[in-house]
């Protein structure tokens, strides 16, 4: 399976411009880039939230597949249930345009993935569905007013955990979600983020023609809430990889192999101090802040590369 | 036609309803009482007798949400369930309902907790009762069976599209064995007919955007167009149950009028309760008083004109509510039938009873009908009287 970019920007562009994602956005491109490998045959359930309200507002779409949104919490189960209608109608004859396969994509994000909607990916995935599931993360809900999730990082200025006289934004880690993904014992499970375009259509093609449910976590820098310069959201997602914050990696019938490994990967704070929503943490007598998140994603990449050679031996 | 004499649980006769549907989808968690009617559908199709595929879902949120999926992909799709599942469902019947998905559904009903209590009692449906359901209730297994048939048609109808729950209490009708008349498979098949789906999120030729953000500017409109097909839905219930009872001999409607013809007072009940007050009444009518009974089977939508044009001259009538509404003003039935007979002279009174499974017996329908004597003949009466319970 070589993805390669000719190829890749010949194909239609299922998902329309002029949606109304903001300005330098970073999760529209996602989304584009995942519809460019998924084809015409596909469907897509959207939880609620920042990319299913701004592709779609009545009378407008911005989907040129087939897209459903239910609610926050139940894209995973929403979309089970399409897969479900149609192996159900093609057995019975009774599809509407035949076809042998189709492609099943419901998306979240960390909020409707890590939390509200973690039992309804939890059971579509152990239920064996053929349908990918992508969490667009972007650390935080985002559409309702950047509040603080289980996908929050250490640290990390929230509306709910804020940074104040007393409190300096979030007080515990992020949950690793891919890991409790992993021990579904789906076919496949990745990491990957919007800069790597190739590692991205890769892991969507692998993740399309497995054999069952596939899982893909794809880390979403968020101008608004990360508070940054619009012009560099997808330069901040290439650097949460090269500080080991965001390690690209993929695990494929139980075998981790990582797919970047950074030779000589640069400090957490550097990438940090890009972001608005840790500026406090840059004060004095915040120090230990960025020591712990230092501490956290160093011993986040060793659990991770003992993960890959345990699978190589 | 003939059919077959059998003996089922209400939640078996059910089971075999859906089946003969030949549902592409069933999406269902386990629930008391619901529980045996899902047990029998897997063993159709562990058997090979039904080809659904079923999605055994890990909640009934996710229960309520593939079914949606799986109905806005154009299949055919049914869930069950009963008391806190139908509650936990909520928000997605809300959604079922808005985005016109044809699901059927069997509410098995039970009481809502808390404190947790695994009889029946109507407050799950009645929670539900402004989402924009069809509801259907039922006297017996036969009248389950009979309405999980007809639902299939109602809920599809072009002019109705709308979900469609057939109701049947707890235990007293889903675990209670009953002898019942069923039609052939292909007899059923034939009535009920083939699905025919309309916008399927799988016709890639015509992509569709389901369950779009609709705000200010359409919102309305759209909820207009939803009360429409409510609007719609009591003269399609009529058509198939008229077309259904030609096909049965087993005539339906709105409700069921017992003993009304020349009835003083009457009173107003859903579901299996129907059959103790029936007896009771017949013991009155032997002693020479005027009692009838109008069993409501179509509570939603509401006939609000039939009842009140049914209602109309009577002396005194009593509302049996197996709910209560948390305070509000009587129970969610009373509440209706009351604001049906507004402008007319006839007086109304509620009995909220059966909470839990309590035990509802004939001394209970005594004592409405001798409360009915007393109102007629100029009496006083509470609007709103407990029926059963220690005080």
């Amino acid at each position: 399976m070589a993805v390669n970019l000719k190829k890749l920007t010949q194909n239609e562009d299922l998902l329309a411009g002029g949606h109304r994602a903001c300005a330098g956005c970073t999760g529209s491109n996602i989304l584009r880039q995942i519809m460019l490998t998924a084809g015409p045959d596909t469907v897509v359930g959207g939880a609620t939230g920042c990319m299913e309200v701004v592709t779609t507002i009545f009378p407008y779409t911005a989907w040129k597949t087939s897209f459903i949104h239910s609610a926050f919490e139940n894209s995973a189960a929403t979309v089970s249930g399409v897969e479900a209608a149609f192996r159900s109608l093609k057995k019975h004859g009774d599809l509407p345009v035949e076809r042998e396969k189709m492609n099943f994509i419901a998306f979240g994000g960390d909020g409707g993935t890590y939390d509200i909607g973690l039992q309804s990916l939890s059971g579509a995935m152990e239920r064996g569905h053929n349908m990918l599931y992508v969490c667009y993360d972007n650390e935080a809900y985002m559409n309702t007013g950047i509040q603080r999730s289980s996908a929050t990082p250490l640290g990390a200025h929230t509306s709910t955990a804020p940074a104040g006289s007393v409190k300096q934004g979030k007080e515990q880690h992020r949950k690793d979600l891919t890991k409790i993904m992993v021990a579904h014992n789906i076919p496949y499970v990745a990491q990957t983020t919007p800069f790597h375009w190739k590692d991205l259509a890769t892991k969507v093609e692998k993740a399309l023609s497995c054999d069952g449910p596939a899982f893909l976590n794809i880390l979403m820098p968020c101008t608004v809430g990360w508070h940054f310069d619009t012009a560099i959201g997808i330069e901040l997602s290439k650097e949460a990889v090269e500080c080991n914050f965001w390690p690209l990696f993929e695990v494929e019938n139980g075998i981790y192999k990582i797919n970047q490994k950074p030779k000589d990967p640069s400090p957490v704070a550097d990438w940090m101090q890009k972001q608005g929503r840790f500026k406090h943490l840059f004060k004095p007598g915040n120090e230990h802040i960025l020591e712990a998140s230092q501490k956290w994603v160093d011993e986040e990449w060793q659990k991770l590369l003992k993960l890959e050679a345990s699978g190589a031996e | 036609m003939e059919q077959k004499l059998v003996a089922l649980s209400g939640n078996e006769a059910v089971a075999y309803a859906f089946k003969q549907a030949r549902p592409h989808v069933a999406a269902a968690f386990p629930i008391t009482p619901q529980t045996e009617m899902m047990h029998k559908y897997a063993e159709f199709v562990a058997n090979g007798e039904s080809t659904t595929e079923m999605i055994l879902v890990e909640s009934e949120h996710s229960a309520m949400s593939a079914a949606v999926g799986s109905a806005a992909a154009g299949a055919r799709t049914f869930t069950a369930t009963s008391s806190a599942g139908f509650a936990l469902m909520w928000e997605i019947v809300y959604v079922a309902a808005s985005l016109r998905l044809p699901i059927c559904m069997a509410l098995v009903n039970r009481a809502l907790s808390g404190n947790i209590n695994i009889h029946c009692d109507h407050s799950d449906s009645m929670g539900g009762r402004d989402a924009g359901w069809i509801h259907l209730f039922s006297e017996n297994a036969q009248e389950a069976y009979d309405n999980g048939v007809m639902s299939w048609r109602i809920a599809e109808h072009g002019d109705v599209r709308l979900p469609t729950m057939v109701n049947y209490d707890g235990f007293i009708i889903s675990h209670t064995a009953d002898a019942l008349h069923m039609l052939p498979d292909e007899a059923a098949y034939d009535f009920i007919g083939k699905y025919q789906h309309k916008y399927s999120l799988l016709d890639v030729e015509n992509p569709v955007t389901v369950g779009p953000l609709d705000l200010t500017d359409y919102y309305f409109e759209h909820k207009t167009s939803q009360l429409a097909a409510c609007a719609r839905a009591p003269e399609i219930v009529q058509a198939v149950s008229d077309e259904y009872g030609e096909l049965t001999g087993r005539h339906y409607s709105f409700a069921e009028e017992y003993k009304l013809d020349d009835a003083e007072m009457v009173i107003v009940v859903l579901g299996s309760s129907a059959g103790t007050c029936k007896d009771v009444i017949d013991e009155y009518r032997e002693k020479g008083v005027k009692a009838g009974m109008l069993k409501i089977r179509m509570f939603r939508p509401f006939p609000n004109a039939y009842i009140a044009k049914i209602l109309a001259g009577r002396k005194a009538v009593a509302v049996l509510d197996r709910s209560a509404s948390f305070g509000g003003f009587g129970g969610p039935v009373f509440t209706e039938v009351r604001s049906a007979m507004y402008g007319q002279n006839v007086p109304v009174h509620d009995y909220i009873y059966g909470l839990g499974g309590r035990d509802f017996d004939l001394s209970q329908v005594a004592t409405v009908i001798d409360n009915l004597q007393n109102v007629a003949s100029g009496g006083e009466l509470e609007d709103v009287n407990l029926l059963g319970v220690r005080l």
